[in-house]
């Protein structure tokens, strides 16, 4: 007789350990939230949510850290996806933090609110008495990432310290947390950016337009191509033009770049990342392009 | 196309980051802002060649100090497979960061010096490999280049290997003679080893059959989290009451008759759920969700067995510790939470056996403590009972983490022994 073999596909593994992750949040923690941005990686994770309670709907609140800076179309979809869920979403605006001067706004040309968001970020957390937060990282993102737990502690600075974290065994997460302190959770772990593709492939996830290939007036800057809109402080020597392009990451605009590019379904787009030869932080961030160690930087304050 | 996990044992000497390199360069994984990035550095610092452990050495630290601090994930994939590497540095924190990554592998990879042979460190990455039960041990004999791609050399090095393996618990072993510098034997055969008939290790790593390595006899179902939509959008749920878990063994389908533990009432499962709908059949790693027949009194930290095969209920504890805590030490009447499958509780060690030796499996029987990255065999009582299978039978029941009451942090990793 022919032996069944049990083998199971890439996506359904990582489904099957993203859900197993979540349950686990919503059993250990008091107050769990999942940080929503309209970005491809923290709709995959509302799926994921989505299919971890069903039929129930999903036991905690979304919270999305506002820049201001947010492309429209980015806002519409948020807020469209929130509603169908029936789902409650926190909002926390940098404009507020500036407003009551909890941070200052950067000033010149390359301004961006990017840095700013942690401590929007972290005021919620402890304004809203959050002991764990969902986000959509990987680590295949970025390096410093590649060393970070699936449940990743956080002290009551919100600070992460990757020289001293916890050990991680089989799929057995340490929840246990004093009063103040936070877990910041990444079921996404690890998905590579193909993984996520795929999967909205697979399950027919609808992703704002900005990710589709469509014509934009925009200028370059290091490389990258930045957007024509009013909280994009462009030079004169940064002449406007007009190109077919597409987001690979949808964040601030002020430091989010385009890529050129024609692929206007997700099978083209699965077919041009493929091939690619950079890595989408390096493609289209600027925020990590600062330094080496940027975005361990940032991590060590309390960014995402 | 399904996954592989594997570990990567070996210190930077052994040419494990010019292999991870050229795994992930080959497959494309490595991308051109990444390797650029790396160039500059590697030229800043003026080294010759292309530092390629730069791109998993992702911390300020380890760039400055040119040492690797943690388990780093990286990822790639071929047409045939996806890969997860945990690597694993070679020198500080070893054997925690080796438990921790080996724990997940389904295969490890254990790096030999051809010049240097089988050393100290070779013995002790295969006897961690056995320990935790990682299913397919590879030993990648590297720098043949540097040995004259000698057959004798391999041989020697193979039976060597061999002799010392038998005294361990290694399910699958594997020998590969490769360069990881020119790439012989890594992605494709090498012309230059025509006395070597095995395939390469790229080719090993995408056909080695693992599906077989988890347990599929043993039906073991941890509760997780109970499913009850009080509101519910859709009244057809309004009575629903789903246990949802992640299957740990064996294989469950709808009318299967069950044991619930603790209280060993049997029932029947209903249906298997999920939110695409319900399915003919359960096993790990799949994430559902189970109805059955009867109204049980279920919460998370219980288990679902078959009534003629179940786990062993156990207060009392045997089982091989690793320690991972710098601060303090593992001693008898030491106070500890346990963390086993979906249920916690407090743990007492009534008695440590011994120390175990990982370079030379010598068992040190007067040890009076378990300190920073040492192994020991050790008595835990339990505040409530676990449903436990022994680590070489289930790695998901038989492995448990010890977390410190006072800091919270996890510092130690338990796999049972002797509980069926």
């Amino acid at each position: 007789m022919l032996q069944r073999d049990y083998t199971t596909s890439q996506l359904d593994v990582l489904e099957a350990e993203a859900i197993h992750i979540m349950r686990e949040v919503a059993a250990e923690f008091e107050r769990p939230c999942l940080l929503f941005s309209g970005g491809k990686d923290s709709i995959v994770m509302l799926r994921i949510a989505e299919k971890a309670f069903w039929p129930a709907p999903i036991p905690f609140p979304l919270m999305h850290v506002d820049t201001g800076h947010n492309f429209d179309e980015v806002i519409d979809f948020r807020d469209r996806r929130t509603a169908e869920l029936g789902a409650r979403l926190v909002v926390a605006s940098v404009q507020d933090s500036i407003d009551q001067g909890r941070v200052v706004e950067e000033t010149g040309r390359r301004a961006s609110r990017n840095r700013l968001q942690t401590t929007t970020l972290l005021d919620a957390i402890e304004e809203h008495e959050f002991d764990a937060v969902f986000g959509g990282a990987r680590r295949d993102e970025e390096k410093a990432r590649a060393k970070e737990r699936v449940f990743s502690f956080r002290d009551e600075f919100g600070q992460w310290d990757p020289k001293n974290q916890r050990p991680e065994l089989w799929n057995l997460y340490n929840a246990r947390i004093r009063k103040g302190e936070h877990i910041r959770v990444f079921p996404l772990s690890n998905w590579t950016e193909l993984d996520i593709w795929d999967y909205i492939r697979r399950e027919g996830i609808e992703i704002p337009s900005i990710y589709f290939a469509h014509t934009r007036k925009v200028f370059e800057r290091d490389g990258m191509l930045l957007p024509d809109a009013d909280v994009v402080q462009r030079g004169d020597d940064e002449p406007l033009f007009e190109a077919v392009v597409r987001y690979r990451t949808v964040g601030d605009m002020t430091c989010t770049g385009a890529v050129q590019s024609a692929a206007a379904t997700v099978e083209e787009i699965i077919e041009e990342i493929a091939a690619t030869r950079i890595t989408e932080r390096g493609a289209t961030r600027a925020d990590d392009r600062a330094s080496e160690a940027a975005m361990e930087d940032r991590k060590r304050e309390g960014y995402f | 196309m399904d996954i592989l996990r594997f570990a990567t044992a070996g210190s930077v000497d052994d040419g494990k980051s010019t292999l991870i390199g050229r795994l992930l360069y080959d497959s494309k994984a490595i991308f051109e802002d990444q390797l650029e990035a790396v160039e500059r550095t590697s030229r800043d610092r003026g080294t010759e060649y292309t530092d390629l452990s730069l791109l998993t050495d992702g911390l300020r630290a380890e760039r400055e100090q040119g040492i690797t601090i943690d388990v780093a994930y990286r990822y790639f994939a071929t047409p045939r497979r996806k890969f997860i590497i945990a690597d694993t540095p070679g020198h500080i924190q070893y054997t925690r960061n080796m438990v921790t990554g080996a724990s997940t592998a389904d295969l490890a990879i254990i790096l030999i010096d051809a010049r240097k042979g089988v050393l100290e460190q070779s013995r002790r990455h295969a006897f961690l490999t056995s320990l935790l039960r990682v299913p397919h041990l590879v030993l990648a004999v590297n720098k043949m280049d540097l040995v004259d791609y000698s057959e004798e050399r391999f041989a020697e090095i193979k039976d060597e290997f061999t002799a010392f393996a038998s005294k361990l618990n290694v399910g699958d072993l594997t020998f590969i003679p490769i360069s990881a510098l020119n790439g012989d034997n890594v992605v494709s055969r090498s012309e230059n080893m025509p006395w070597y008939l095995g395939t390469s290790l790229l080719h090993h790593l995408e056909n080695v059959h693992i599906a077989s390595d988890r347990n599929l006899t043993d039906v073991r179902f941890p509760v997780q989290y109970v499913i009850r939509p009080q509101r519910a959008t859709d009244h057809a749920f309004h009575d629903y009451r789903g246990y949802a878990g992640q299957v740990a063994g064996g294989v469950l389908k709808p009318g299967d008759e069950v044991v619930h533990l603790p209280s060993g009432l049997t029932t029947r499962i209903s249906s298997i759920d999920t939110y695409d709908g319900p399915v003919e059949e359960a096993f790990s790693p799949m994430s559902v969700t189970l109805r059955f027949e009867d109204d049980i009194d279920i919460s998370r930290g219980d288990m679902i067995a078959r009534p003629n095969n179940q786990p062993h209920v156990a207060q009392e504890l045997e089982a091989m510790v690793c320690w991972m805590a710098d601060a303090r030490a593992l001693t008898p009447r030491t106070k500890l939470m346990i963390k086993h499958t979906t249920r916690t509780a407090r743990a007492l060690v009534r008695d440590l056996h011994y120390r175990l030796d990982v370079n030379t499996l010598h068992r040190d029987e007067e040890a009076t403590s378990l300190s920073l990255n040492e192994i020991g065999r050790v008595s835990l009582r339990v505040t409530q009972p676990l449903f436990v299978d022994d680590y070489a039978r289930n790695r998901l029941t038989g492995g448990f983490i010890l977390i410190d009451e006072a800091t919270n942090t996890t510092v130690g990793a338990g796999m049972i022994l002797d509980a069926n």
